[in-house]
């Protein structure tokens, strides 16, 4: 059974214990249950994961030096190691780091680019810079990855400083739930901008993990 | 006893020990009390420069160095910011009046297709407390709205800053275009932004990443000292 969400943002995902799979996938804490669905869905038998801390997020330099230690932790138990995280603010340095280690990333700047398609970010990007961007896991965890890491609990104040020049929030969701729709709209609401919800589904993850079989 | 009993008078206190406590109101991000303290200060006759670099920019320094020791945070940063800028806000026209020293004219701006601009604001706000002239071209530069404002004259340092990963290599196009036009050599380049780091900056031909805004107040001192020294050698 999968860990709740608060473990995955605080302290990841054990990979399993008896290693049955061939090929580990290492990812962000933020995508272990699509992941998880994903493995489901296209009945990757041979695939295990193991994520770190969704947390990380926060401290985006932090990212390279905990994926080093995951590989070389792991890499004697698996054949193959795919790493699930795009460059995630690392400024190119994951993927310098994954270059050094010989294992594959997912390409793209992050997660919202990926669960829409890497192009099709890439396209919309022009006239879509003031949106920000939740998915399922940041609408679910919205308190600990915006509010409450910005202050805006204690100062509500600070909102404009940091949204200001948004205009919308973007609800990528990579399931139909109509509560998290209800949820994401109410985040939207508290800082301040227009709620916009797109159905992504799994957009380029699920081509990346295809890839890494 | 009572909370009036605890209340601390500001002007009571002597300048030696009113200006520490101003510190510790900027660190705690207090703006009301930053203000009187600013006026208690120019009251008893300080000038204005006086007031700006012991009152103001003494404690944004210890609150930069807990920043970057981790013991402050964004949010108490921003505070902070918020009540320096309170107290520049009273310094500014008296600094203008008062002739105080100015150590060169700075352009920044965040590039192209970002809207971020917490970073930028405060290295603005420090560079003007260390005595930069600066002009904010604000969000969203293009290559013209940087080169338009350098060619608008007796600019030293272009600052361009950026939070995306997508958006940094525009710095890049920007200082190409200013190799292209044959200007990149009359500028001091300075960038930053989250996913920035030393090797991006010297792979952009910019001239230092600064990882925060108390980094880019030194560089940016450095880099016109080290102009002045070069200037004067020619002389």
């Amino acid at each position: 059974m999968l860990v709740d969400d608060k473990t995955l943002t605080e302290q990841g995902l054990d990979a399993p214990e008896d290693h049955s799979g061939r090929v580990l996938v290492l990812a962000c804490g933020a995508l272990a249950r699509e992941i998880l669905a994903l493995i489901e869905m296209n009945s990757w038998t041979h695939m295990d994961l193991t994520c770190l801390p969704a947390k990380l997020h926060l401290r985006p330099e932090k990212i390279p030096a905990a994926v080093q230690e995951a590989v070389e932790e792991h890499r004697n138990n698996y054949e193959r190691i795919f790493v699930a995280y795009a460059d995630c603010g690392t400024g190119g340095l994951l993927q310098a780091k994954c270059a050094e280690l010989g294992v594959e990333m997912v390409e793209g700047p992050h997660c919202y680019s990926f669960f829409e398609g890497n192009e099709a970010f890439a396209q919309k990007a022009e006239e879509e810079f003031t949106a920000f961007y939740l998915t399922d896991f940041l609408v679910k965890q919205f308190d600990a990855f915006v509010w409450r890491p910005m202050g805006l609990d204690r100062h509500p104040q600070l909102r404009d400083m940091y949204f200001g020049n948004y205009t919308k929030l973007v609800y990528q969701a990579q399931i139909d739930d109509p509560a998290l729709d209800v949820k994401a709209r109410a985040c939207a609401e508290r800082l301040g901008l227009e709620y916009e919800r797109r159905l992504t589904g799994y957009g380029d993850l699920e081509k990346a993990l295809a890839g890494a079989s | 006893m009572s909370d009036d009993e605890d209340e601390i008078i500001l002007a009571d206190m002597p300048d030696e020990e009113l200006v520490p406590q101003m510190h510790d109101d900027l660190y705690d991000g207090m703006a009301e009390e930053i203000k009187e303290g600013v006026n208690i200060l120019l009251g008893r006759g300080w000038t204005p420069y006086r007031v700006l670099t012991e009152g103001l920019v003494e404690g944004m320094r210890i609150v930069g160095i807990d920043f970057r020791d981790g013991i402050l945070f964004v949010p108490e940063v921003l505070l902070a910011a918020n009540a320096m800028k309170a107290g520049m806000a009273i310094l500014k026209p008296l600094l203008a009046e008062t002739g105080a020293p100015r150590l060169g004219n700075m352009v920044i701006g965040t590039v192209k297709g970002d809207i971020h601009d917490i970073g930028k604001n405060l290295v603005t706000m420090m560079m003007e407390g260390a005595g930069f002239e600066v002009r904010d071209l604000g969000i969203n530069n293009s290559v013209e709205s940087y080169i338009g404002a350098l060619n608008e004259g007796d600019i030293d340092i272009l600052g361009m800053s950026a939070l995306l990963t997508t958006t940094m290599p525009y710095m890049k196009v920007v200082i190409d275009t200013m190799v292209e036009q044959g200007m990149r050599d009359d500028y001091i380049v300075l960038v930053g932004g989250a996913p920035l780091n030393e090797e991006f900056g010297r792979a952009i031909g910019a001239d230092a990443y600064c990882r925060d805004a108390a980094v880019a107040v030194e560089t940016a001192k450095e880099f016109m000292a080290k102009k002045h020294n070069r200037m004067g050698a020619g002389a």
